[in-house]
């Protein structure tokens, strides 16, 4: 991989760090908020289903973690087990877009309904 | 005093530990303690000094697993248990016995571009840097480095990646990247970027925790870091 992208992932696992800090405290708080009146799995679906202020809220968690998450791993499985070039690149990416993916599909079924 | 038990790498990358008794003294350095074995028990002990007062920095090894400068630490303050445990510093050859093949270590120090490079001869006049600019305050921040090679010693990175330019050749980079008069910032910066140079860095601090000066190549390492994304974001390098 080139010196820039090396360096422009490195910029982009740090943006989507910060990302992931807010997104983390704003998720666990509603959680520890939404549950700690009983409400029920499906009640919570209900206000969150139509809501597009938490659609994008958790597109953008699900973005941030797909995006440092795979370069995180890359990093571990070089140091680690050292097993670095096209191929670890190729699993990271796999990984990550395996996120995105599900993520999506979770976001999705948040905001619209049906199985998750 | 009770006599200090004292473990000694010896041999190559495969050797072993021997052990030695040694006399405590008042006031004894863990220098001492590998003198005194060198001189009454073992000649064949191989390990580098030079200065014996913190200056030169030759006589860096691992101590009860920390990297130190043996001149500089006091038998009092590391033993445990009246035991103490030298080997050479970690992340380079050994040679023989405490003595390591720093070569790399000095290597990487040109890989980074750690030599200065001006535009003027010596003709010129002096150049003017104000003690109060913000550059020359992070350049007097990491310019007392000797190079004794404890915090390459004590990297995590170092030893997962062999390439790793190490903390001590990124914190000469960042002294010069901030030395107003020096002409190869652009190269600089390439040189030190990238998953062997500065954005391997995982700020685990142990450098900046066992520098023998207090230096904290860690806070020129983060510097060089938002340097090098500065200037690829604006194409300069």
């Amino acid at each position: 991989m080139s010196r820039r992208s090396e360096v422009l992932l490195w910029g982009a696992q740090r943006i989507s760090a910060m990302l992931l800090a807010v997104c983390v405290i704003v998720h666990l708080v509603t959680m520890i908020y939404a549950v700690r009146s009983g409400l029920s799995g499906a009640e919570i679906l209900g206000r969150t289903q139509g809501n597009v202020g938490w659609l994008m809220f958790y597109a953008v968690f699900v973005a941030a973690v797909s995006i440092h998450a795979p370069i995180g791993l890359r990093t571990i499985l070089a140091e680690t087990l050292n097993w670095r070039g096209q191929s670890a690149n190729v699993f990271s990416a796999v990984v990550g877009l395996s996120l995105a993916m599900w993520g999506l599909r979770a976001v999705m079924a948040v905001f619209g309904g049906g199985q998750v | 005093m009770e006599n200090l038990q004292v473990r000694i790498w010896r041999g190559k990358e495969n050797g072993d530990f021997q052990e030695f008794e040694v006399p405590r003294q008042e006031s004894q350095t863990v220098l001492d303690v590998v003198t005194y074995v060198q001189r009454k028990c073992d000649p064949t002990l191989s390990y580098r000094f030079a200065c014996r007062v913190g200056v030169c920095g030759s006589c860096a090894m691992t101590v009860n697993g920390v990297s130190r400068w043996t001149c500089r630490t006091h038998v009092d303050k590391v033993a445990e248990d009246n035991k103490v445990e030298i080997a050479p510093l970690r992340n380079l050859p050994v040679i023989k016995d405490l003595v390591t093949d720093m070569s790399e270590f000095f290597d990487k120090w040109a890989k980074a571009r750690g030599r200065f490079a001006g535009s003027t001869t010596r003709k010129a006049e002096f150049a003017q840097v104000s003690p109060e600019s913000k550059e020359r305050k992070r350049v007097d921040a990491g310019i007392e480095c000797i190079g004794c090679g404890v915090c390459y010693s004590a990297c995590d990175v170092v030893t997962w990646n062999k390439d790793y330019l190490g903390p001590a050749a990124l914190n000469r980079a960042w002294t010069l990247i901030n030395d107003v008069r020096d002409t190869e910032r652009a190269e600089r910066l390439a040189a030190v970027a990238g998953d062997a140079g500065c954005h391997a860095c995982h700020t685990h601090l142990n450098c900046t925790e066992r520098c023998p000066k207090g230096l904290s190549p860690t806070a020129g390492i983060a510097g060089l870091k938002r340097a090098v994304l500065a200037a690829t974001l604006s194409g300069e390098i």
